[in-house]
């Protein structure tokens, strides 16, 4: 079976793309191995504590907490955009492991199937 | 080869869905198959036939049901991405009784396993539009 790589690059609100990723990489994990990388601003997805009362969007970072659930435990980030952003792992959703960028290009080739968004 | 073409961008404001066409003509012209097209987010508006340009440029829409109807090519619109955008079929018009369904015949609304099964089975997954 291929194993699928998704690929999160973008910011959690402004847009319906990151959440729209995310139903994607839950429906993977219905069918095939897959894993989640978070880069750049993609990141912010993951940052706990979001409240999107007041702009009428859904909160769907609350679903992050579902991935285990789904089978899904493989999940990355940059370590050096997450320094960047002056945020530790402990200031994520759910337990992320913060990559350096050498071990993200092997994460590449290590996956059949990459899907961006 | 086997090759599963991933459209995000919306016509006209990005050129994701021209330059997947261009993509999905090569390939043809090179002798290979195409497993299927899945356009996604923003890219499922390409399936809207109330799209109308100015005579002096292309009709997208148009041009991609062409390419699907000549070659017998899979066009699926993810129906998530498509109903929250107001793309809908007859059936999913009939279903929420809206007036007027939008999505060319050429196209089919189905699920996001298609997308996925596209990545599962095709030789090369290419996406467009970020």
């Amino acid at each position: 079976m291929k194993t699928l790589l998704f690929v999160n690059t973008r910011p959690p609100h402004g847009s319906v793309k990151a959440q729209e990723g995310l139903d994607a990489l839950l429906m993977g994990s219905a069918f095939a191995e897959c894993s989640a990388l978070y880069l750049g601003d993609g990141i912010l997805q993951l940052l706990d504590g979001q409240d999107t009362t007041q702009t009428d969007q859904k909160n769907f970072s609350l679903t992050f907490g579902a991935l285990r659930d789904y089978g899904v435990d493989q999940v990355f980030c940059s370590k050096t955009q997450l320094d960047d952003k002056g945020l530790e792992p402990s200031d994520l959703v759910i337990n992320v492991a913060a990559l350096a960028d050498r071990d993200i290009a092997a994460l590449f080739s290590s996956h059949d199937v990459v899907l961006n968004f | 080869m086997k090759f599963a073409i991933v459209v995000h961008g919306a016509p006209y404001s990005d050129q994701a869905p021209l330059s997947a066409l261009s993509f999905a003509r090569a390939v043809l012209a090179e002798g290979h198959e195409i497993y299927r097209v899945f356009f996604y987010q923003d890219g499922v508006h390409t399936g809207n036939r109330a799209i109308t340009p100015p005579q002096d440029e292309v009709n997208i829409q148009r041009l991609w049901s062409e390419l699907a109807t000549d070659n017998h090519i899979e066009l699926i619109v993810c129906i998530a991405s498509a109903l929250r955008r107001g793309v809908l079929d007859q059936t999913e018009a009939d279903r929420y009784e809206k007036s007027c369904a939008s999505l060319d015949p050429a196209f089919t609304i189905s699920g996001l396993g298609q997308l996925i099964d596209a990545g599962l089975n095709a030789d090369r997954l290419v996406t467009f539009g970020c």
